[in-house]
């Protein structure tokens, strides 16, 4: 039985002018590390708050923990352990007092669970007493973490916690949820950088409200259809236009050092035909070499299926 | 109850923690209910008066020694020109003219009667209209002895003297008419305004998402706002009643303190969901704040505390009879200036646990509405 399912899910605000999410449905195993990968306004937020029972759906039935989140919220705030995408502990609180706070709000204490959250707490414990607003970005995202975590949840749901973290941080973090998986606790992350994706179990990719794809980060690059390639010269920009007006390529996209690109027929020669092409049009120190897709090259992909079979549909 | 025991002494921590609040809690009244009385004291006092005399004889002279001995008035002009003493008026260096006319004494002897103007600068509505009735009343003292001495030949004059007599503020000292009315005020401010406040800076800082997906229930939570800004109530109320009341305006209730604390009591609850309902429909700490002053203008200005409620127009009164404000001040008034017993008073307990159901089970309905 899977730990988190969502049948049909649908939001809406504003009373039906925003669509906040479009008929959601997936599942999530016990013990799974599971990923939402989703720009901003993709309705990440608006789908953990229906999954921690603060946001009633439009349409749909979700259970989390085998509980509906309608009818058995109770049940459900015993089991879960949220962290907020926006720091949202008592900041005139120590931290200490905070992680007191919520330990005695479950009914339990900080030392019945402490083997839990030892490897977080030990990197705050130094500010123990340090009020939780004066701490840094980093200390608050452990803070909150231990605090979601202090009553041994069944289910953990993470609403973009490396936001606004630095890489270090964001790196550590990623190996404290590995331990809390090997604990056994269903975790549901959300994150809007598309290179923490590969470090989930399965990954589902949101756009619009709606789920564009589900499997394993390996499964959703492995369906991309088309050979990429990626390509650069001395002048990114200027390249960059010039790509955009060639009738041979289904697709550009600026990644930072290079433009990844698609042909429309691919063939074995295609690549020095364009490095010909460009050569011609005076671009210099042209360079180009067929890559493997990131998920950030599937998410553009999918994202462009759905707006055309969204035009189409018009 | 642990549940309950945690959120209290989270909530202590953070109003004790708060640098700003502690002192308005504890300091406010007591300089507020020092300053506010002795300022705001209707006996007026330095009315100025500008003469205009055509006359210039015995009579008018005596009439003007008694005017300007009352103690009420200064005179800031003596002259026989009309408009120069309007413009006095003008430049708000006066506030009331009397004229008096030529042959002002000699009309009076001969003829028995005389007529004086008063002109008064209703600019300043309370002064002018009390300035006018000293003036008059002055005047009406001066009339009756004059009668005497017209009169002194032929029979004795017979009129009519009133005496009055103020029951429960015999020497009508001010203070003790508004310090407990104040007071009210304050007990109003701790409800309306820092249970909303509070409760609304959760919401804006997210704790109450935080707080929402535990265990926590409703009422634990709403128990857990109510009871702080409860005793902080009473404190404060103490404070003022013993502190600044009795030591230093030596207002000593004449009927029973516990009663009127246990009209305290409900009337906390009242006002505490009144601000919970304000946090209910809130968002920000801005909006509750503008909401709060909003009502705190007319609970106050319509309450008593400044102008009867019986000199008020029929719709006015209409929502005094709605402000719980209201019901309390005149209970302190009944309680402290009259020493009123609870058969007295039951109407208004009556009304003010009418009002703390109505706003607590409107601001738990409402709660429950928002948030799903």
């Amino acid at each position: 039985m899977p730990d988190v399912s969502l049948e049909n899910i649908s939001k809406t605000y504003n009373k039906g002018k925003t669509i906040a999410l479009r008929d959601i449905s997936f599942s999530i195993e016990k013990g799974e590390l599971f990923g939402l990968i989703g720009p901003d306004g993709a309705g990440k937020t608006s789908l953990f708050r229906i999954l921690t029972t603060l946001l009633l759906p439009d349409a749909g039935k979700a259970t989390v923990n085998g509980y509906d989140v309608v009818q058995q919220y109770r049940e459900i705030r015993k089991r879960v352990g949220y962290m907020p995408g926006k720091f949202s502990l008592y900041q005139d609180l120590s931290v200490e007092e905070n992680l007191n706070f919520f330990a005695t709000v479950f009914n339990t204490t900080v030392k019945e669970n402490y083997n839990l959250i030892q490897d977080i707490y030990v990197q705050i414990a130094p500010f123990k007493n340090r009020p939780a607003g004066k701490l840094s970005g980093g200390m608050k995202q452990k803070l909150a973490l231990c605090c979601a975590l202090i009553h041994r949840p069944e289910v953990l749901f993470l609403d973009e916690p490396t936001t606004g973290v630095d890489t270090v941080s964001r790196k550590d973090f990623w190996q404290m949820l590995q331990k809390l998986k090997a604990e056994g606790i269903t975790i549901l992350v959300s994150t809007p950088y598309m290179d923490e994706a590969s470090l989930c179990e399965r990954i589902a990719l949101i756009q619009n409200g709606s789920i564009m794809s589900i499997d394993t980060p390996q499964q959703i690059i492995q369906m991309y259809p088309d050979p990429l390639f990626a390509i650069r010269a001395e002048n990114m920009s200027t390249l960059l236009a010039d790509l955009r007006q060639l009738q041979l390529l289904k697709s550009v996209y600026s990644f930072g050092d290079y433009h990844h690109i698609t042909f429309v027929q691919n063939q074995e020669n295609s690549p020095q035909e364009l490095v010909q092409q460009l050569a011609q049009a005076q671009h210099l120190q042209l360079e180009i070499k067929p890559i493997t897709p990131g998920i950030e090259d599937c998410f553009i992909y999918l994202m462009t299926q759905q707006n055309e079979s969204q035009r189409n549909g018009n | 109850m642990k549940i309950i025991k945690v959120l209290l002494i989270k909530e202590f921590k953070q109003i004790f923690r708060n640098k700003s609040l502690l002192p308005m809690i504890f300091v406010m009244p007591i300089i507020q209910l020092l300053v506010m009385p002795l300022a705001a004291d209707y006996t007026i006092k330095n009315i100025n008066i500008a003469v205009v005399d055509h006359d210039r004889s015995a009579q008018a002279k005596m009439l003007l020694d008694k005017i300007t001995a009352s103690g009420y008035f200064r005179l800031v002009d003596y002259g026989n020109n009309y408009k120069q003493a309007y413009t006095l008026i003008e430049s708000d260096k006066a506030d009331l003219i009397i004229e008096i006319p030529h042959n002002f004494e000699k009309d009076l002897l001969r003829e028995g009667q005389q007529q004086l103007l008063i002109a008064v600068n209703a600019i300043n509505g309370m002064k002018a209209t009390i300035g006018a009735s000293y003036v008059s009343a002055i005047i009406a003292a001066y009339n009756q002895n004059l009668l005497a001495q017209i009169n002194t030949i032929g029979a004795k004059p017979s009129f009519i003297n009133v005496i009055s007599n103020n029951w429960y503020n015999i020497f009508m000292r001010y203070q003790i008419f508004m310090v407990p009315g104040i007071l009210v005020i304050f007990v109003t401010m701790v409800g309306a305004y820092m249970c909303s406040l509070n409760i609304v800076k959760e919401k804006e800082i997210g704790t109450i998402e935080q707080i929402n997906v535990t265990p926590i229930k409703k009422y634990h939570y709403i128990l857990g706002k109510l009871i702080p800004f409860w005793i902080i109530g009473v404190v404060i109320f103490s404070i003022g009643f013993f502190g600044v009341a009795y030591w230093v305006y030596g207002i000593v209730p004449l009927g029973n303190v516990l009663l009127l604390y246990g009209y305290l009591a409900v009337y906390l609850v009242a006002l505490l969901g009144f601000g919970l309902l304000i946090s209910t429909y809130a968002d920000t700490q801005q909006q509750a704040m503008s909401v709060a002053f909003f009502f705190m203008m007319i609970f106050i200005l319509m309450s008593g505390l400044f102008t009867p409620i019986e000199a008020m127009p029929a719709w006015a009164k209409a929502i005094a009879h709605f402000n719980p404000v209201t019901y309390f001040i005149e209970v302190m008034r009944m309680i402290v200036l009259k020493g009123s017993g609870f058969y007295n008073i039951r109407t208004h307990f009556l009304v003010i646990i009418g009002f703390a159901f109505l706003f607590n089970f409107w601001a738990i309905w409402n709660y429950k509405k928002t948030s799903g």
